[in-house]
Parts: C-alpha cells; sequence; structure tokens
C-alpha cells in the first residue's frame, strides 16, 4: 500500500515525485512508456519563460513566476544544463508596440522582475541579426533555456535514490475507489491512499476512471527545426508577438548550443500524431523570417513535433477532484507546464497536505543527483585522469558529439538507466549531432546489447515496437 | 610527441598520402585512424568495381584498400587506430584521443587532411512525417549487412540514386528482401550509369525520376511511405501521390565533406565543394595543412581519390623538406557556364607544369563540349556524348607552353 501513486513520468510526474522523496512517504511512479520523459517532455521548446505572458490571476502566471525562481538552485543540486539567456519578442508595428506595452504591465502584475522595453537600436546591438525592420521589444532578463528530458530524468533519478519507486511499461487501465484507490495495470494492481493524476495528453482519460467532472484534452501540435551547432543565429529566446494560438514561432540557442526554431500549432484529435508536416515546417520556416532573414535551412539537422495537452480552460487544471477525495489532478498543463513544474509540485504538495496527508521530513535526503560526466568539458589534465581511471572515457563512440563509451555505459548502467538507443541519445546526446546517429548507432546497440545482455536484434529504438534490425544476413556474400 | 607528418584518416586517401609521402623522403609519419581498422569507407564496400584505372582490375573495396594497407606496412609507416583526432590548430598541433594514450597532443611539421565525408541525413532535407525506426542512410545500412552482418528490413523503399543506393538496392536484394523502389527528385540519377544497370535494371527495380518520398508512416516502425512526383520547383504536384507500404527508407541523398576540423585549424571551406581551397599541391591556406580525398571534394571513384591523395604525398614532402615553392604566379580555376566546381581552386605552376583539373557538371548535358579556357583563349576542348553530375570529369593541362601571367583566370565550362 502507497501513500502516493503518481500516473505518469513527465516533468510534472518526476518533478512531485521528487518533492514527495523529502518526506517520510511510499510513493510510486507509473508510468507507461518503458522510459521517463518520453511524452511531451521531449519535445518542446525548452524555454523557462519569465512569466510575463500568462494572463494575471491564472494559475499559468502564478506558478510560472514561481517556478522560473526555482531553476537555479534545481539545475545546481541536480546538474542539469540551463541558461539565463534572457528573451525578447520582438514588435514590428504600431499594433506590436501597443502588444508590448501590454505584456510589460501583465508581466509587472505577476511579479516578475528585470522587465525592459528596449529601443530598435538597443535590440540591434545585442542581436545583431534579428530583422532590421523591428522597431522595440520586451526584454525578459530572467527567462532561459533547459534541456527538458534532461531535467525529467535527473528528477526521476533522484527521486528513486530518495526511495521513489518507478514502474516503467505500466500504462494504467482502471482505477477503482474502494476504501483506498486501487490502480490496475495490466498485470498488476496498486493500492494507494493519493492518486494523483499527471498522465499529459491521457489525463482526461484517467480523470474518466475516476470523476464524473469531465474535461476534454485537445492536442494541440508544434512543429520545429533543430539546426547544426555550426549555426550561430542569435543570442537571446527571439519571440515575435503572441497571438491568439500562443507565444507563436520562436528562434532560441539551445542549452548545447545548436538553434532551435518552431512551433506552429495545430489542435488535433490524435494524441499520437506527432509527426511533422510539410505545411506545418513551412509555416515555421516563413514565420520565423520575420524575426531573423537569412536562416540557413540547409544546416537542419532534424525535425520534430510536440502535442501541448490543451484543454477548454485556459489554465492548468490543478486540483483534489470534487466527487472522490484523494484524487488529485494535475491536467491541461501547457505551456508554460515545465517553467512552472517546480512550483507545481509545491502546489500539489500543499493540495495532499489540506486533503489530510501527513508530511515527516527525512533527515537522510539526498538534495544532490551527479549526473553523467561531460567527457568534452573536461580541461586536458582531467581528461587523462579519468581515461587512467577508467579507459572506456578514451573511446569516442558518437563522432559528432564527441560522447565516450564511458559515458554511454554511465547511462545504462546508473538507476533508471537507458535501454533503448533514444534513451541513450537523451541521457549523453550520442546520435544527437549533425550525422544524427549514421556513425554511432551500431556502436551504441552494441554497447546496450553487452550491458544489458539482449541480443542486437532486440534493441529498439524508443517505443515497443521500434526494432532496428530484422535479424542475421544470410552467411555468404555476393 | 613530434613528428614530421601526421596524415588523418586512414581510408583510401590517407593511405596513398602517407606511402607516397615516405617514398619521397619522410620518415617520421603517423597516421591516425577512429576506427577499428584502416581502410576507411571501402571496408564496408564489398562488392566489385576498384581499381579499374590505377590495377587494371576489378577489385571489392577490401581488397583495394587491402594492397595499400599492405605498402604501408612493409614500408613501416607508422599508423594507430581506434583513435580519434579531436583538434588541430593552425600550428599543427594536433589532439588525439584513445584507450591506451589517453588525450595527447602531437606536434607535426606537416599535416594532411583525409577524413573523408559523412552522408546527408533525414534532417538534412527535413522528409516529413513520423520519425519511426526503419529509416537509415544508405551508408549505415551498407555498414549494418557487411561489417555488423544483420539486416535491416525486408520491404523497402530508397529516397536518392546516389551510388550507395544504387548498391544497397542489389545487396538487400540478394539478402532477400524486396526493394520496391528508388526514387529520385532529379531528372537523373547522380549515380555511376553502371551502378543503375547492374543493380537496378538488371533486378527490375524501378526507378522514378522526377519523385520524392513527401510523407512517412509508422509510429514505431516505418510502415509506409508516400511518393509524389515533383514540379520544375521540385514540389509536389497534388494527386501524384502514391502510397508504398513499406518497412524500411534508405536514404542515398547525397554526401558532405567531413570538415569540422579543418575549420578548428582555421582552413576555409568552399562553398561550392564544401571543401576546403586547395592548390595544384593540395595545400589548404594555411601553410603545411593539405588535404585530400572526400574530404576535398566528394569522388566517385576511389582511384581519383589515389591519385589527388599521392599528389597531397608528394607536396608535403617538399614542403617538409623546404621545396615547395611559394613564389612565381598563380592561377585561379574558375566554374564557367555549366560547371559546378573544380579542384584546384589556385594552381601555381611552379610547382608542377602539369596539373590534373577534377570538376563536375551541374546537369546532364548530351552532344557537348568541355572546354578549357585561359582568360580568353580556349587551350583544350573535348568532345563528350554526355556529361552527368553523377559522375566526375578530369582534364589534363599542361602549362609549360602556355605564357602565364599572375591572376590569370582558368574557366571551364560546357559548350552546347
Ligand atoms: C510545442 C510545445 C512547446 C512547448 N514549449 C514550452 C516551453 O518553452 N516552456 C514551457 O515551460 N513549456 C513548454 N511546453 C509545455 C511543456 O512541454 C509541458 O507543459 C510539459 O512537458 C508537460 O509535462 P507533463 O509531465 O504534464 O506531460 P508528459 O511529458 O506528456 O508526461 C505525461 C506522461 O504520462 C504518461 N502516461 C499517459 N497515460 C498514462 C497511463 N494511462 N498510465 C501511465 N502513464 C501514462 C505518458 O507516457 C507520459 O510519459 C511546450 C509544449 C509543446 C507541445
Ligand atoms: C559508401 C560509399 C560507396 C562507394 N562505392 C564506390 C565504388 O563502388 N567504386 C569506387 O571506385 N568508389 C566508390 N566510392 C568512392 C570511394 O571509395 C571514396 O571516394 C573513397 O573511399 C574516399 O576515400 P577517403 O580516404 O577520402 O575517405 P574515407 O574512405 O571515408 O576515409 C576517411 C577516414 O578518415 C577517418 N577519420 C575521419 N575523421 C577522423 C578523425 N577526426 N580522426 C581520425 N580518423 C578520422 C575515417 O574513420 C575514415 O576511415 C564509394 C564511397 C562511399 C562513401
Amino acid at each position: 500500500m502507497y501513500d502516493v501513486l503518481i500516473i505518469g513520468a513527465g516533468i510534472i510526474g518526476t518533478s512531485i515525485a521528487r518533492e514527495l522523496s523529502k518526506y517520510n512517504l511510499k510513493v510510486c511512479v507509473l508510468e507507461k512508456d518503458n522510459d521517463v520523459a518520453n511524452g511531451t517532455t521531449k519535445a518542446n521548446s525548452a524555454i523557462i519563460h519569465a512569466g510575463y505572458d500568462a494572463k494575471n490571476g491564472t494559475l499559468k502566471a502564478r506558478l510560472n513566476v514561481l517556478g522560473n525562481q526555482m531553476f537555479d538552485k534545481l539545475c545546481r543540486d541536480l546538474d542539469v544544463p540551463f541558461k539565463r539567456i534572457g528573451s525578447l519578442v520582438l514588435a514590428f508595428d504600431d499594433n506590436d508596440l501597443n502588444t508590448l506595452h501590454k505584456l510589460y504591465d501583465n508581466g509587472i502584475k505577476n511579479g516578475v522582475k528585470d522587465l525592459y522595453i528596449l529601443s530598435k537600436e538597443e535590440v540591434i546591438n545585442i542581436e545583431p541579426n534579428v530583422n532590421k525592420t523591428v522597431k522595440a521589444a520586451l526584454y525578459a532578463k530572467t527567462a532561459g533555456i533547459i534541456g527538458p528530458f534532461e531535467m525529467a530524468i535527473a528528477l526521476a533519478e533522484n527521486a528513486y535514490e530518495n526511495g521513489v519507486e518507478f514502474r516503467l511499461n505500466s500504462e494504467v487501465i482502471d482505477i477503482k475507489k474502494e476504501d483506498v484507490y486501487v490502480v490496475y495495470t495490466k498485470n498488476e494492481k496498486f493500492k494507494a491512499r493519493y492518486v494523483v493524476n499527471c498522465a499529459g495528453l491521457y489525463a482526461d482519460k484517467i480523470n474518466d476512471m475516476v470523476s464524473k467532472n469531465r474535461f476534454k484534452i485537445i492536442p494541440r501540435r508544434g512543429e520545429y527545426y533543430l539546426l547544426d551547432k555550426s549555426v550561430k543565429l542569435v543570442n537571446h529566446i527571439i519571440f515575435q508577438c503572441p497571438t491568439k494560438l500562443g507565444k507563436g514561432v520562436l528562434i532560441t540557442p539551445t542549452v548545447h548550443g545548436n538553434t532551435l526554431i518552431g512551433p506552429n500549432a495545430e489542435d488535433l484529435e490524435d494524441k499520437e500524431a506527432i509527426n511533422t508536416t510539410r505545411e506545418g515546417l513551412r509555416f515555421v520556416l516563413d514565420t520565423a523570417k520575420k524575426s531573423v532573414e537569412d536562416i540557413p535551412i540547409g544546416m537542419s539537422i532534424t525535425n520534430f513535433a510536440g502535442l501541448r495537452a490543451r484543454t477548454e480552460l485556459d489554465d492548468f487544471i490543478i486540483k483534489e477532484a470534487e466527487d472522490s477525495k484523494g484524487f488529485i489532478n494535475v491536467a491541461g498543463i501547457e505551456s508554460p507546464g515545465l517553467s512552472a513544474a517546480p512550483a507545481i509540485a509545491l502546489y500539489v504538495l500543499d493540495i495532499l497536505k489540506s486533503s489530510g496527508l501527513e508530511f515527516v521530513r527525512k533527515n537522510n535526503f539526498k538534495n544532490k543527483r551527479k549526473g553523467i560526466i561531460k567527457f568534452s568539458d573536461l580541461s586536458f589534465e582531467e581528461k587523462n585522469e579519468l581515461i587512467k581511471k577508467d579507459s572506456r572515457y578514451g573511446r569516442i563512440i558518437c563522432r559528432c558529439e564527441e560522447i565516450t563509451e564511458g559515458e554511454i555505459v554511465d547511462a545504462i548502467r546508473r538507476p533508471l538507466g537507458a535501454t533503448t538507443l533514444d534513451g541513450v541519445k537523451r541521457r549523453v546526446r550520442a546520435g544527437m549531432g549533425r550525422c544524427q546517429g549514421g556513425f554511432c548507432s551500431p556502436r551504441v546497440m552494441e554497447i546496450l546489447s553487452r550491458e544489458l545482455k539482449v541480443k542486437m536484434e532486440d534493441i529498439i529504438k524508443d517505443h515497443e515496437g521500434s526494432y532496428i534490425l530484422t535479424g542475421p544476413t544470410k552467411k555468404e556474400v555476393d | 610527441m613530434q613528428y614530421d607528418l601526421v596524415v588523418i584518416g586512414g581510408g583510401p586517401a590517407g593511405l596513398a598520402a602517407a606511402i607516397e609521402a615516405k617514398e619521397n623522403g619522410i620518415d617520421k609519419i603517423l597516421l591516425i585512424e577512429r576506427d577499428r581498422e584502416l581502410g576507411g569507407i571501402l571496408q564496408q564496400c564489398i562488392h566489385n568495381g576498384f581499381g579499374l584505372h590505377i590495377f587494371k582490375q576489378q577489385l571489392t573495396g577490401p581488397e583495394y584498400a587491402e594492397r595499400f594497407i599492405n605498402i604501408l606496412k612493409e614500408k613501416n609507416i607508422e599508423y594507430i587506430t581506434n583513435t580519434m583526432v579531436l583538434d588541430i590548430t593552425d600550428k599543427k598541433e594536433v589532439y588525439i584521443l584513445n584507450e591506451k594514450l589517453g588525450y595527447k597532443k602531437i606536434n607535426a611539421k606537416a599535416v594532411i587532411l583525409a577524413m573523408g565525408c559523412r552522408e546527408r541525413t533525414r534532417g538534412a532535407i527535413s522528409i516529413p512525417g513520423f520519425r519511426p525506426s526503419g529509416i537509415f542512410t544508405a551508408g549505415t545500412a551498407q555498414r549494418f549487412l557487411n561489417i555488423e552482418g544483420y539486416m535491416v528490413g525486408k520491404k523497402v523503399v530508397i529516397l536518392g540514386s546516389g551510388d550507395i543506393g544504387l548498391i544497397m538496392a542489389r545487396r538487400l536484394t540478394l539478402e532477400g528482401a524486396k526493394v520496391i523502389a528508388v526514387v529520385e527528385i532529379m531528372p537523373y540519377s547522380t549515380g555511376l550509369t553502371r551502378n543503375i544497370v547492374q543493380c537496378l535494371k538488371d533486378f527490375n527495380i524501378p526507378l522514378l525520376f522526377e519523385h520524392t518520398v513527401i510523407d512517412i508512416k509508422g509510429k514505431s516502425r516505418v510502415e509506409g511511405v508516400v511518393v509524389a512526383k515533383v514540379d520544375e520547383n521540385k514540389n509536389p504536384i497534388k494527386g501524384t501521390e502514391i502510397y508504398y507500404e513499406c518497412d524500411t527508407l534508405l536514404l542515398s541523398v547525397g554526401l558532405i565533406p567531413e570538415n569540422e576540423l579543418s575549420k578548428k585549424a582555421g582552413v576555409i571551406i568552399d562553398k561550392r565543394t564544401s571543401g576546403p581551397f586547395v592548390t595544384e599541391s593540395m595545400e589548404t591556406n594555411i601553410e603545411g595543412i593539405f588535404a585530400c580525398g572526400n574530404v576535398v571534394h566528394v569522388h566517385d571513384l576511389v582511384d581519383y581519390v589515389t591519385l589527388e591523395a599521392k599528389r597531397a604525398g608528394k607536396a608535403a614532402a617538399k614542403y617538409i623538406k623546404g621545396t615547395l615553392r611559394r613564389d612565381g604566379v598563380k592561377i585561379i580555376t574558375i566554374n564557367g557556364k555549366g560547371i559546378r566546381y573544380v579542384v584546384p581552386q589556385i594552381i601555381n605552376i611552379n610547382n608542377s607544369k602539369e596539373v590534373t583539373l577534377f570538376f563536375r557538371v551541374d546537369n546532364i548535358y548530351k552532344d557537348c563540349k568541355l572546354e578549357v579556357r585561359l582568360n580568353e583563349k580556349v587551350i583544350k576542348s573535348i568532345k563528350k556524348d554526355k556529361v552527368t553530375p553523377g559522375e566526375m570529369e578530369t582534364i589534363n593541362i599542361d602549362f609549360s607552353k602556355l605564357d602565364i601571367k599572375q591572376d590569370d583566370k582558368l574557366f571551364v565550362e560546357v559548350k552546347e
């Protein structure tokens, strides 16, 4: 019997799990996929928003601003890449100027610090590549960029280290309320006093299993281009003025030095439709050119798409179900969900508290997590030191990102370690570079096969069924 | 560690360059290869067709490589494998990494870049659709089959008619897979004619020109692709979509010289070739740093790689001995009408009176002439039944009888 069962191991589920792991509670996370951070958390803009655009008075606004302030310490403790590079909203005409001032005022009301309106000259001075027709910009110094899946993985690892259980490949298919909650997966059932629903796009389905108060999640797709590291377009996160569909197409550096361009916004029915489209990508590129005219799109190394879990309400739904005590929805967590995640976790703890869960702090809570050593960041001496201890750090596997065998083995062996090609990729970036795994995927598969003691043919790319090889070749060759 | 010459890359280019330098009197040579064995991309090219020009023989890739590897060993040229060069500076300091030595700096008097090329990926051409498993570049698939011994799929569509794609169409068919079609966006193939005949026609594999893949289906593994005809601007034409059920999509959509390392040393890259600007001696803009093979421009025949590498090896030897000439008049080569690029880009005739120009045309031309002009004067004209972008052309120019002035321009052009 668990005190708390968390459904979903995205940024929200893992943030809550890690927060709960500070207390003497028996907590378990159920995740349908074979890895954490494999839903919306792996495909978004990766911005820690400042919090000026969410409407004052909403949960989104409050938790965004609070969450933003928590990232420095969190990322230091958990060894996650995070950079406060600041954001700019560009204005190109009088209408836009009007919007900038509204955003500024809303930001001040929301409690956002370090907001400034910059003149054309000031903008071009710090961003020489932006379209010269820019008139002014709203500068938010506190905005930042992060590795979103690295963050969720780090939170999960730290929660695990502090006693939270994780059950992967465990899709919740039914929940019954007896004296406590009984949560069913295909092969098991789990009992718990409290259930927290962080199932992202499927939060409506989970809610339907328990509560009569329905809501509907509408997937809203956003598509992206990711450019090679050799391209340096902008120094800040560059937005255009928001439209009714959201914050619009942005151009930003990523924490690893690539350039990210996107997203568009398109409402869909299919919750698995993470495909990119010709029209969507064209729209993204055409729109982005308004911010920076000269985009070397030939340097694109990949495209991807993510689905926002939107509801009609236009705000996060974070509350205990009125008709089912102890069942807490954390739903409709569209943008700025990532930015708000640490604050959402605290807010959920408050809800649990007022619903009667007792919190007693652990005295042996480990707040620090040691990340995977990043070999290429080490000094000359440190590199040699490390290779002397473990020669696998002397063997480069991913040539584009310069990732060594030592790092890959660590990614596989650590708690909640990688079991798939993409799992390795999300943890250490092998295969994320310009050749997109062309050179290293056979090598990484070999290491996975050796470490996990499975056959090469059984290694998968990502989700179940994403097999890579179909079997050995015939013995004789032509 | 101190060497006269460091060669980066143990493919055919690096091998021939190191051997040539040794034959020209350089003793302290180190050849560095990141893979487990020497030979470069040739090790996975187990088909026939290498060495027709140089050995007048049909060798397989590994056989061709072996001949050079054997000479390298006979000549006691030092080499290390499983070793990655991570950095080079314009002072010719080379930083290497491997399990035994760790991270080390090597000082060299001269460096030859021979890192080869990599394949363009799905991301580079932004094919929309899902991102399931079952999408491979042709070279990666070739490696899985020929080196690792695994099949990558059962029903295959190939996008792009580059040579590796064509070779893989045959290879996969012989392995029992069904290759449904090869789809090419251009009105011509970028592969060699002999490969189209021997790998597609002989196996009845259809080749669709002016078509491309516009969508990929399948959430876990590829389940199918949508192919459509394109108009003259390469936009898909509505109503021409064909759905092919398949589990694999192979991409043979071009190769890119691998110059990230070169750039670190300050080597300037020519946009036309994606490789360094080079002289008749295969020297880059950085004195003492030479380049040859696919790192300079993508070759379709290994024989030419070897030729070019010998030039680089010989010139590096001269440079080390202080006999490479810097004085004298320099000519610039220019890709005129119908020509995509010309290598070398700069010629100093003091270093060689006879130079082979390597170049590619930008389209298919029939019954045409390839013309070389020195400023206005035509100095060579060669009749051709057909030229195609898929086959590199070469022309030898003898400068000894020509009157050359500083900054003269040498134009290469197609005359229809
Ligand atoms: C295009 C786009 C851009 C965005 N940009 C930003 C941004 O720049 N900044 C920002 O702050 N936010 C941004 N967001 C929002 C942010 O990405 C999300 O708010 C956040 O990732 C949501 O995390 P989550 O944990 O709620 O959902 P998810 O990451 O989707 O996690 C939900 C998990 O629940 C699991 N699950 C579902 N059903 C079940 C079940 N039945 N049983 C067990 N497990 C189940 C899923 O497998 C999944 O792992 C963006 C979103 C999108 C789509
Ligand atoms: C897949 C394929 C099929 C082909 N088929 C044919 C054919 O049928 N017939 C024919 O005549 N020609 C064919 N060719 C053309 C010809 O074989 C190539 O042009 C030739 O192999 C190029 O030689 P190279 O030495 O320049 O490059 P490569 O053979 O690619 O060698 C470069 C070497 O450098 C190493 N290297 C790169 N970077 C570093 C670093 N930082 N540190 C250490 N080492 C490094 C690489 O590992 C590699 O071994 C084919 C080419 C390819 C790519």
